[in-house]
């Protein structure tokens, strides 16, 4: 989900973002999430200044912008690296070592869980079931699923992710 | 298009399993080599086949020699099963997992099963409305709005037996007569797709493979308790699942089956869908309700149900994937010969998907009332690796773990309840002797803490406190005290939380307290994890009886704590080990120890 065609730090270049998405939305009832997606889909991330806009285009209080966009795991507040590397941590996958490969990947950035590499290039995170429990334990890029990994298997498709 | 009746078909699954096991390059391989020879051969993708054990999943179809499906394949694979069954006829035997006509050892897994919610998945294209009508779909639509009353749909479905498949098994023709019952006016349908259990991908699976079935079972019932605006509320970690059902909406409105005035009959339908953000919560039916209306998913005290006051405040109906995509086969082939499957309370098949220390992982449907040991072992092939069974989970964090003991009890919503577990919607896990039972329950709790929404104090404040105590069980710091101190906070939780995330959230602690409560006990007074799975409690050591000194653990370490010269002894630095279990995987001679 997170592609990012635009990850300009222009704030002006991000406000014309929500603008251009919110357009897309009037009229529409219960909007505010799809907006939400949309706009994190363009630039990674929200920032205060988008929400407050968001927040006026869409006819809610910034407060309410918040409150929704903190609620939901999906939406972030601080930007991300290029690669998300999502860790499943269902229950098929803890119970096959999930934990090792959190590990692993996480030496092999040298982050800690839910941190950005320092180039930006990745973040790791643990997420709750992707539901590809058959194939534990499981990681997630993009839009890619790897399964049945060791740790060092997890480690190799990191490494060429950042090739 | 040439002629079906005597071209061979190469199937490929391409499902989200299917795809992270490799799938899509098996299938571009297919295509290369096919075209390469210039072969006529059909080749088509479908959704899951349910083996999830056994992707990527190739099936060769040929007129006269029946289906032959080969499991695990590789793109490297690719080039022989050409080669000698699709232009020489012959089956590569040693790749087969199934075939017509022969008993292989997975055919076991096909045999025990009754598949009428899952009655397409892995045989047609699930991007295909074509294959989708020709496998009888939306003739159920048709005989519902052209041919019987909406009290008439709905008592079909009551008669049924049908109950509701996200877990709570409430009887699903009562939940629609409820809704038709409202006065007129503006009225809604919704589809709960936001699977959120850790451990179930029933209703992904469904989406991915037979997304028409639902949309039909959606339109079915729309029409039955008199909406005519519909949404499918879809996890947003589900993309592929959210790709196949936009195609399927969008072609089931260019062929009139939903959109306006449906067979010539007057009913109308729109149906939306709307991506979910990532919160557990809103798998509770006030919850995404509040999600569609774009605000914080927090459930709501019930009564008004959402039968009177729903979605918009409008009269709402509300069922899970699994539910709707049994409603067209129900009106298709009557309600009797529904209920003609399963127990007395409990009718039809359940979708379960395996998952955990299981030789068979995949999705299965089998007869409600089938015991969990024929589930487990005849269908799913038993534990592997030389492992005791020891628990099944079942419910996810609302329910709780079966032990062995109650292998035998009949997979029904009563047998299961009286065990502390639910039946939920379908995930099943299965642990054996290396699952900590403690550490199963302190992953559930942690899980629930993190997704409770923050309404009621008992269920924010409380699951906090109990995974703190269960972290300090599993770190080997538990005291005196600790477990009573879980068994009291776990009746509060239940006693005051607003939802169904509360009231269940203490489950797995409950029950594995009632099962395994040995194993608390070592945890807490003897700093021991019988599983050896609690990292603080447990130390690596090196047998010296078995080391032969081949140094292959002392490359794999991370942290350098293994010493040892070639043919020497090798050592572990207590202070180094992280505890990682690499040398133990590694070692060839099973001369790591775990104590």
């Amino acid at each position: 989900m997170e592609k990012t065609a635009l990850r300009g730090e222009d704030a002006a270049d991000r406000l014309a973002v929500v603008d251009e998405v919110a357009s897309k939305y009037a009229g529409t009832k219960g909007a505010l999430i799809p907006i939400l997606q949309n706009v994190q889909s363009r630039i990674g991330y929200l920032p205060t200044e988008v929400m407050e806009r968001i927040g006026e285009k869409a006819g809610v209080p910034a407060a309410q912008v918040f409150g929704v966009a903190s609620f939901y795991s999906q939406f972030r507040l601080e930007p991300v690296g290029r690669y998300v590397v999502k860790v499943c941590h269902g229950t098929a996958c803890h119970v096959q070592g999930a934990g090792a490969i959190t590990e692993a990947v996480c030496s092999e950035l040298g982050v800690e869980d839910g941190e950005t590499t320092a180039d930006g290039k990745f973040t790791v995170e643990s997420v709750a079931c992707i539901g590809c429990c058959s194939l534990a334990p499981v990681i997630m890029i993009e839009e890619n699923s790897f399964g049945r990994l060791t740790p060092d298997e997890a480690r190799r498709i990191v490494r060429e992710y950042g090739d | 298009m040439a002629d079906r009746g005597t071209q061979m078909t190469v199937t490929v699954g391409l499902s989200s399993c299917g795809i992270a096991a490799g799938a899509a390059d098996v299938m571009a391989a297919f295509e290369r080599e096919i075209e390469k020879r210039g072969l006529d051969v059909r080749l088509r993708r479908t959704g899951c086949i349910g083996m999830c054990y056994s992707e990527p999943i190739v099936d060769v179809d040929a007129p006269g020699a029946g289906r032959h499906t080969y499991g695990g394949i590789t793109a490297d694979q690719v080039e022989r099963i050409v080669d000698e069954h699709i232009a020489g006829g012959a089956p590569v035997d040693e790749w087969l997992v199934r075939a017509e006509g022969r008993d292989l050892p997975d055919e076991a897994y096909y045999s025990r099963q009754v598949r009428l919610v899952l009655r397409n998945a892995g045989m047609i294209d699930p991007e295909s409305i074509d294959e989708y009508i020709e496998a009888g779909g939306y003739a159920a639509l048709e005989k519902a709005v052209t041919s019987m009353k909406p009290e008439e749909v709905v008592k079909e479905i009551t008669d049924s037996g049908l109950r509701g498949r996200g877990g709570a098994g409430f009887p699903t023709g009562v939940k629609w007569d409820l809704a038709r019952k409202q006065p007129g006016g503006k009225k809604y349908v919704i589809v709960n797709a936001d699977e959120g259990d850790p451990g179930a991908f029933m209703d992904r699976s469904i989406l991915e493979g037979d997304p028409h079935s639902v949309l039909e079972g959606l339109a079915i019932a729309a029409y039955a308790i008199g909406a005519d605006e519909g949404y499918f509320y879809v996890r947003a970690e589900y993309p592929l699942a959210v790709k196949r059902l936009g195609i399927a909406i969008t072609d089931a409105r260019e062929r009139g089956y939903i959109g306006e005035n449906v067979f010539g009959s007057g009913f109308s339908l729109d149906v939306y869908i709307k991506e979910g953000a990532g919160a557990f919560v809103c798998g509770e039916e006030t919850a995404l309700m509040a999600s569609i209306e774009g605000r914080r998913g927090m459930p709501r005290i019930r009564p008004p149900y959402p039968a009177a006051e729903g979605l918009w405040k409008k009269p709402s109906n509300i069922n899970n994937v699994e539910t709707y995509a049994n409603v067209a086969w129900i009106i298709s082939n009557g309600a009797e010969a529904y209920a003609s499957h399963g127990t007395e309370t409990s009718k039809g098949t359940k979708v379960f998907a395996l998952a955990g220390k299981i030789e068979r992982g995949g999705l299965v449907e089998v007869p409600m009332g089938m015991t969990l040991r024929e589930v487990i072992d005849e269908v799913g092939g038993g534990v592997p690796g030389g492992h005791d069974f020891k628990a099944v989970q079942l419910g996810g964090p609302s329910g709780g773990c079966i032990p062995r003991e109650f292998i035998d009890i009949a997979v029904d919503y009563e047998s299961v309840t009286k065990t502390g577990a639910i039946m939920g919607s379908g995930g099943m896990v299965v642990m054996d002797d290396t699952t900590c039972m403690v550490d199963i329950a302190r992953f559930f709790l942690n899980f629930t803490q993190d997704e409770s929404c923050g309404k009621c104090t008992f269920c924010r404040v409380g699951t906090k406190r109990m995974l703190e105590v269960l972290e300090r069980i599993c770190g080997g710091e538990g005291r005196e005290g600790d477990i009573e101190l879980l068994e009291e906070l776990g009746e509060q939780i239940i006693a005051s939380s607003l939802c169904g995330l509360g009231q269940s959230a203490p489950n797995p602690v409950v029950t594995t307290l009632k099962y395994f409560r040995d194993e608390y006990e070592a945890h807490v007074k003897e700093k021991r994890c019988p599983a050896h799975a609690c990292k603080a409690l447990i130390t690596y050591g090196i047998d010296a009886e078995k080391c032969t000194g081949c140094t292959l653990c002392t490359k794999v370490c991370p942290t350098g704590a293994i010493a040892g010269e070639k043919r020497e002894l090798h050592t572990i630095d207590q202070d180094l080990c992280t505890k990682c279990d690499a040398c133990r995987r590694a070692c060839k001679f099973d001369a790591v120890t775990v104590d």
